[in-house]
């Protein structure tokens, strides 16, 4: 199978998992870096839970299953080390001796407690770049405590700010943050990365979730450090509404059929006499709506106009009807829709399909960006417990096949 | 350096020192030119004659409109340095093209047709300088076979229509389901914008060779809704949104409550592990709150059979009953403290949970604060300094840093001047 040649120089020393973790070498890896995952075999790699979980293929279960693991590992290579064992400690200690990178999304001070504290990572390798990602990082009065996604979001902002007035906060309808985190974690490993080509130096570089959140709040943030204004107040947030900058009417409105809803922003005065002229029932007459602050200092009344007027049509004939007068506008997209019957996602290669060893050709997640020159390939499903046990043994550390299946006797693989 | 990663040397660069970047002023892009500009990169920011348009995006310093007063401005264009061009001009738009000719990446998110129509586009630009990265953002990506490449968009709309929006909302459905707050449509593009960029730095040093990295903003959003997307590839199964937790294919259980000070509390989740039920028991007999809890006898079972397994749940009740009564106790012990305190107690005892923070209280949080995420940046005019928010990662030996605040409107036309004499 093909692999990107973007980065196919660079090694990867793996204990990545969930999407967090695993979405960073997940980018790695479709630009062809050699990342190998490192699991425990005796807990049959179930640190990382959605191994195990759902949605599945078919009827079958067990720890090579889970599509969301399939889908947040392709492209990686899989070995096991039962790290409590000295042999295996001495395989690790070889295999990070040949990486450029260590990444890890533990708790703070787990990798350190199997014996592999930073200190001793730049023993083995001096310029080795260590990349660990947890909630609240390996500093601080949080330092012990622990998180997955939503916690993260809860703690930086995100979730407060999603929502309705009146009501408590919506939050995010999924682990945003791990999809960040394993965002911001890539960007730092390749920072890393040109530093030490251009100095020789290595480093740890610490990530903490919930800061990379919170620095995804937005102009929110100095509305707060420089006039005072807190969103914690009442009527906020509306964040179907736009306060940063201000745009009315924009928000998502109920159309025709159960649980339907199209997206309008009006972004300026000319968007609203598009808008209106569209529409063109009385109301959109009113002198008050001509301005933008008119508008917004009405825009409860102006949302219940619109509201019903949309009510009674077709969220697609909303959307492409103002679409074709340069007014932005989408139907809020139903999974199917998008991955499905999307003509721009299928134009783009958005879903690929991978080969996995139990599962067999599945879709996942694309990227959605396309190099010119050395594009991501994604063809390889996530490993199996173990998969490339000999290859990785035998390619990268001379173990010949039966010194290696010795190794699994003993329980070190 | 012992192991402590936050140990810095004042003055240290950042990693991606050296880098010269052009940025078109934008909407969708700033955030990218941000973090290459906090990351060391010199950013030099391109705005059209009488500045860009979001010069008067809100909010503003003090509410007074004006083109120095914008905190949108401020907060998306630290550390950069701005010029002033007409690109409509031939002498504008030779100074572009001058400027792109001395610089390692040009980010941009112009409709995909403009800089084509002005010869200034990455096929005219790079057919020279091969090593030249060239990243756009666009709303549907630039290849001139997506269909859908002309739409228009805000971050509303590529929130809505590229899933994330589906996500999100309450339990209730007739209530619309819910764009999340601070521009993440723009933001997630960016960070791909980013990661795109630096992937294409890093081949560069091995092969000499530049590339343009085509961002589609509506793709991005598409591939930044965890199971929404996969339940449907893996297994044709559609996720309903619910109120403060994940979207899912059958409902799952409520886990949020509210402190005595009024304050919510996402109470994470339930006990399972014999000390985590030893820890909820007595925490309940700590507060006194013993005799008010029927459903103790529950927990106290959970310890002596030696807790609860996820995959008991759907067949054995009584492991359900004891599931339940961990999160019934959660919910219990959160009710009778303020937030923090629950947050303390629950995190202390080893069960994680969270307060649910507004995002200016990430400036007043403890831990935020110990962190170093509260960052001064001095705005000489104004004669003071104004809080930012700080790293999104500590690198001791190449440290994330914040330069100089926001340019003024041609602040450092000189860029310009020095190309034109040099050209």
């Amino acid at each position: 199978m093909a692999r990107s040649r973007a980065l196919e120089n660079l090694r990867i020393c793996d204990f990545t998992g969930q999407l967090a973790g695993a979405g960073a070498t997940r980018f790695l890896a479709a630009f062809g870096a050699e990342v190998i995952r490192v699991e425990d075999p005796v807990r049959q790699g179930m640190w990382d839970i959605l191994r195990g979980v759902q949605p599945f293929v078919d009827d079958r279960r067990g720890i090579e299953m889970g599509g969301g693991f399939n889908n947040h590992n392709v492209e990686k290579y899989g070995i096991t080390l039962n790290l409590r064992m000295d042999k295996a400690r001495e395989i690790l200690r070889e295999l990070i001796a040949i990486s450029d990178v260590v990444t890890e999304n533990f708790a703070a001070g787990v990798l350190a407690r199997m014996g592999f504290s930073y200190d001793e990572l730049r023993r083995i390798k001096p310029d080795i770049l260590y990349v660990s990602n947890c909630g609240f990082g390996h500093t601080g009065p949080y330092q012990t405590y622990k998180t997955w996604g939503p916690i993260v979001q809860a703690m930086c902002g995100l979730t407060f700010s999603s929502g309705l007035p009146d009501l408590p906060s919506a939050g995010w309808g999924f682990s945003y943050m791990d999809h960040h985190g394993g965002n911001f974690m890539a960007i730092a490993i390749m920072c890393g990365l040109i530093h030490r080509n251009r100095t020789g130096e290595g480093q740890w570089i610490d990530m903490a979730c919930t800061e990379a959140g919170a620095t995804l709040n937005g102009p929110a943030l100095l509305d707060f450090t420089v006039n005072g204004r807190r969103m914690r107040r009442p009527g906020m947030p509306h964040s179907n509404h736009n306060q940063f900058p201000v745009m009315a009417p924009h928000n998502i409105y109920a159309t025709e059929g159960s649980d339907n809803w199209v997206a309008i922003s009006c972004r300026d005065d000319a968007d609203w006499v598009a808008l209106a002229k569209m529409v063109g029932e009385p109301w959109t007459a009113d002198e008050r709506y001509s301005t933008l602050h008119g508008r917004q200092a009405q825009e409860a009344e102006l949302d219940g106009q619109l509201g019903a007027w949309c009510r009674t049509r077709d969220r697609h004939a909303i959307a492409a009807d103002l679409q074709a007068l340069g007014v932005p506008a989408a139907a809020v997209a139903r999974p199917q829709e998008r991955v499905d019957l999307d003509p721009n996602t299928s134009a783009w290669g958005l879903w690929p399909t991978v080969a996995h060893r139990e599962m067999g050709n599945v879709r996942v997640d694309g990227l959605p960006v396309h190099l010119s020159e050395t594009d991501w390939i994604l063809e390889r499903g996530a490993p199996c417990l173990g998969q490339h046990n000999e290859e990785i043994l035998g390619r990268l550390l001379g173990r010949t096949p039966a010194e290696v299946a010795a190794l699994r006797a003993e329980g070190v693989l | 350096m012992t192991g402590n990663p936050v140990a810095t040397q004042t003055g240290t660069p950042g990693p991606l020192v050296g880098l010269k970047v052009i940025e078109l002023a934008s909407e969708y892009g700033a955030f990218a030119g941000k973090m290459l500009a906090d990351l060391g990169a010199e950013v030099v920011l391109v705005e059209p004659l009488g500045g860009h348009h979001t010069r008067a995006f809100e909010p503003f310093l003090d509410d007074e409109p004006g083109p120095e007063r914008s905190l949108w401005w401020w907060h998306y264009n630290t550390s950069k340095r701005g010029v002033v061009l007409d690109l409509q001009s031939p002498q504008g738009a030779a100074s572009f093209a001058g400027l792109v000719a001395g610089a390692d990446i040009v980010l941009e998110a112009e409709h995909p047709d403009r800089l084509h129509g002005l010869g200034l586009d990455h096929t005219q630009l790079r057919a020279t300088r091969p090593e030249l990265i060239w990243v756009s953002v666009t709303p549907f990506g630039r290849a001139s076979d997506l269909p859908r490449r002309h739409e228009l968009t805000t971050d509303l709309t590529v929130l809505a229509g590229g899933g994330p929006v589906w996500n999100c909302g309450y339990d209730d459905h007739t209530l619309p389901p819910v764009r999340g707050g601070g521009n993440q449509g723009y933001q997630t593009a960016c960070l791909w914008a980013v990661s795109s960029a630096l992937a294409a730095v890093l081949h560069r040093e091995i092969s000499g060779r530049g590339q343009h990295c085509d961002v589609s903003m509506h793709a991005a959003a598409n591939v930044t809704t965890e199971a929404g997307s996969y339940e449907w590839l893996v297994a044709n199964a559609t996720v309903q949104r619910q109120t403060g937790r994940h979207a899912a294919v059958n409902v799952t259980q409520f886990t949020r409550t509210t402190g005595t000070d009024g304050i919510d509390i996402h109470t994470g989740f339930p006990p399972r592990s014999v000390a985590e039920y030893q820890a909820v028991v007595d925490w309940i007999d700590e507060i006194g709150a013993r005799d008010d809890f029927a459903d103790i006898v529950l927990l106290e079972m959970a310890v002596e059979r030696g807790g609860v397994q996820l995959w008991e749940l759907g067949s054995d009740p009584l492991a359900m009953e004891m599931f339940g009564a961990g999160r019934d106790a959660f919910i219990f012990v959160a009710q009778r403290l303020g937030a923090y305190e629950f947050f303390h107690g629950a995190q202390q005892r080893g069960l994680a949970c969270a307060v649910i923070l507004a995002p200016e209280e990430v400036f007043e949080d403890e831990h935020y604060v110990a962190r170093g995420f509260r960052v001064e940046v001095e705005h000489p005019e104004l004669g003071r300094s104004v809080t930012y928010p700080g790293a999104p990662f500590l690198m001791p030996a190449s440290p994330w840093k914040i330069s100089s605040r926001s340019p003024q409107l041609g602040e450092h036309q000189h860029l310009v001047d020095a190309v034109i004499e040099k050209g």
